[in-house]
């Protein structure tokens, strides 16, 4: 872990890296539905006022004109909450971006519990399924803002739609730079024998300290963290499976439809091993702190390491 | 086409074929041995469920063989129940899931304008299209960003899958919420020719998004269709085939020019 750096959030790097990807690509252009300031695309409204569209409170019609956009032979960054740009917007990206494989960046912030005291209805945790769902569209989640400031610069060169999920905190730097690439996007940051755990977004951070914490308590375990959660990479996914024989998943999100069914996905059709699944319980959000909420719906270092001791004990 | 597939829309086909006639073969300036032409005029279907009046126009533009018109919706035909850009020569973009196209076709008009480029935006929905809230998302946007280069078309049947308009949900007067809107807007018979075409050249010179309401007759052209809800998503049968070619030809010889045998 990269702690000399002073924690960030992951949407501050897409703020930054789009400005820099407006520098370098004159095609590049930007949509923003009245959150500019929140989802730090204010920062290329300010550099590139021409190619800034803020479409006001109207998440349909900024899904659909970014198609226009990028039918136009741009390169077209919608950002807004993603509880709005999955859920209140599916059809549009669904009919107008996804189906046709159009180079639309859906890049939503505000992703998990984590948004905080705005509470339930802003609160997305059913938004990497909903966008796992839809045929062409690649799902990425980096867990800092380094993964995260390169996942937009690699965005530009991607083929089709691509959804990117950053949130609101600020959130411990894992890499020290960003990568040249998030490769294959299962990026294994610890080895380990006894155990996998997978992990994405702020989840990963916990999943270093539950090693951290098990490896006091004799137990090796192996720390992945799966960045791009559509299309995983299901080579790295099943070979650590299959090195040790059972896994946690933890992330910010429902259980269902996030990276706990993806790797369960891969599990049962390549390497059949028990998997806890450590995530929101199908149930929507609350008011509160940020910290407080991870607490109450128990995705904690404490919480993954208690699941993980419980996954190998029962697989034994 | 329609009774070869089995299914399809005829009525909003045929309510919007005289426009749709008009902007293919005069207004447009598009060039089907080469359909990416960038300074091509661009025809968005909004309401992609008529889709067989836009592959009519296709194919008799040369975009590809009038022939392939009969496999309309057969399974390996390039022909879908709703157009596909990737799939469809000439298509602009995939459609069929009502209320987007306007939007999509701000972002093109906004895209055209960034790029300088000459072109115009006709873009053709329904009357029971406007019922989406995303059009007025869209129509607001239009004359936000004060679009010279786009077009709405409203072919304005009267008449939806569950009835007429105006009793499933109203949606007029049309003409005065696109005024409020910013639009500038002109009120037209949608099967006179010379209005329709002296429309669409007059909206091109509009400062802003210009609204073109056409007031038509849904299934125009086959007496037993005509201002029947029914015919928006049913095949004619055989006989009953015939007999709408028939009738539809007996017209175009009236007008003297060549009928469609698709």
């Amino acid at each position: 872990m990269a702690n000399d750096l002073k924690p960030r959030a992951t949407r501050e790097a897409y703020g930054e890296a789009l400005v820099e990807l407006g520098k370098r690509h004159g095609n590049v252009v930007a949509l923003d539905a009245d959150l500019s300031g929140s989802t730090m695309s204010k920062m290329f409204a300010a550099e590139f006022p021409e190619r800034f569209f803020n479409v006001g409170v109207a998440e349909a019609n900024m899904m659909s004109m970014a198609a226009g956009f990028a039918i136009s032979g741009k390169i077209a960054y919608a950002s807004t909450f993603a509880v709005f740009a999955t859920g209140r917007a599916f059809d549009q990206v669904r009919q107008s971006i996804a189906q046709p494989k159009l180079p639309v960046r859906v890049c939503a912030s505000h992703g998990g519990l984590t948004v905080g005291e705005d509470g339930c209805t802003h609160q997305s945790v059913e938004d990497i399924g909903l966008m796992r769902l839809l045929p062409n569209m690649k799902v990425v989640v980096p867990a800092d803002f380094n993964q995260t400031y390169a996942a937009v610069m690699e965005s530009y060169d991607t083929e089709g739609p691509m959804y990117i999920r950053t949130g609101r905190p600020k959130t411990p730097f894992l890499y020290d730079e960003p990568p040249a690439s998030l490769g294959k996007g299962a990026d294994i940051l610890r080895e380990g024998s006894d155990i996998s755990i997978f992990a994405c977004g702020i989840m990963v951070v916990r999943a270093l300290e539950a090693a951290e914490e098990l490896k006091k308590r004799d137990i090796s375990a192996e720390v992945v963290n799966v960045s791009i959660l559509k299309p995983i990479d299901v080579d790295t996914v099943a070979a650590s499976l299959g090195k040790t024989g059972c896994a946690v998943t933890a992330e910010e999100h429902s259980i269902i439809g996030g990276l706990g069914d993806a790797v369960a996905e891969v599990a049962s059709e390549y390497c059949p091993v028990r998997i806890g699944r450590l995530g929101i319980k199908d149930v929507f959000g609350k008011s509160g702190a940020p910290d407080q909420l991870l607490e109450e719906f128990h995705l904690t270092t404490e919480h993954l390491t208690g699941l993980a001791e419980q996954v190998i004990a029962s697989s034994k | 086409m329609v009774t070869e597939a089995g299914s399809g829309h005829p009525g909003g086909s045929l309510s919007s074929a005289d426009i749709v006639t008009a902007l293919f073969f005069h207004t447009m300036k598009h060039r089907p041995d080469e359909p990416k032409w960038p300074e091509r005029d661009r025809f968005i279907l909004s309401k992609g469920h008529c889709a067989p009046v836009l592959y009519a126009a296709l194919a008799r533009s040369g975009y590809f063989p009038v022939c392939d018109l009969l496999n309309l919706r057969k399974i390996d035909c390039h022909l879908q129940g709703h157009p596909d850009m990737h799939k469809t020569r000439g298509v602009e973009i995939s459609s069929g899931s009502l209320g987007q196209g306007l939007s999509v076709s701000v972002g093109m008009a906004l895209a055209m304008r960034l790029d300088k480029l000459p072109g115009h935006i006709f873009t053709l929905m329904g009357d029971g299209e406007s019922q989406e809230g995303e059009i007025w998302e869209a129509a607001m946007a239009a004359s936000h960003y004060n679009l010279n280069n786009l077009t709405a078309i409203v072919d304005a049947n009267g008449l939806q899958i569950d009835g007429f308009t105006k009793d499933v949900m109203n949606v007029e007067p049309l003409a005065a919420k696109y005024e409020a809107f910013g639009w500038t807007v002109r009120q037209i018979d949608g099967h006179n020719m010379e209005q329709i075409v002296e429309a669409l050249d007059w909206s091109r010179s509009v400062e802003g998004p210009a609204a073109i309401i056409a007031k038509t007759v849904k299934g125009k052209g086959v007496s037993f269709m005509e201002n029947q809800a029914g015919w928006h998503g049913k095949a004619p049968a055989a006989e009953q085939e015939k007999q709408a070619l028939a009738e539809l030809l007996e017209q175009a010889e009236a007008l003297k020019c060549e009928p469609g045998e698709a």
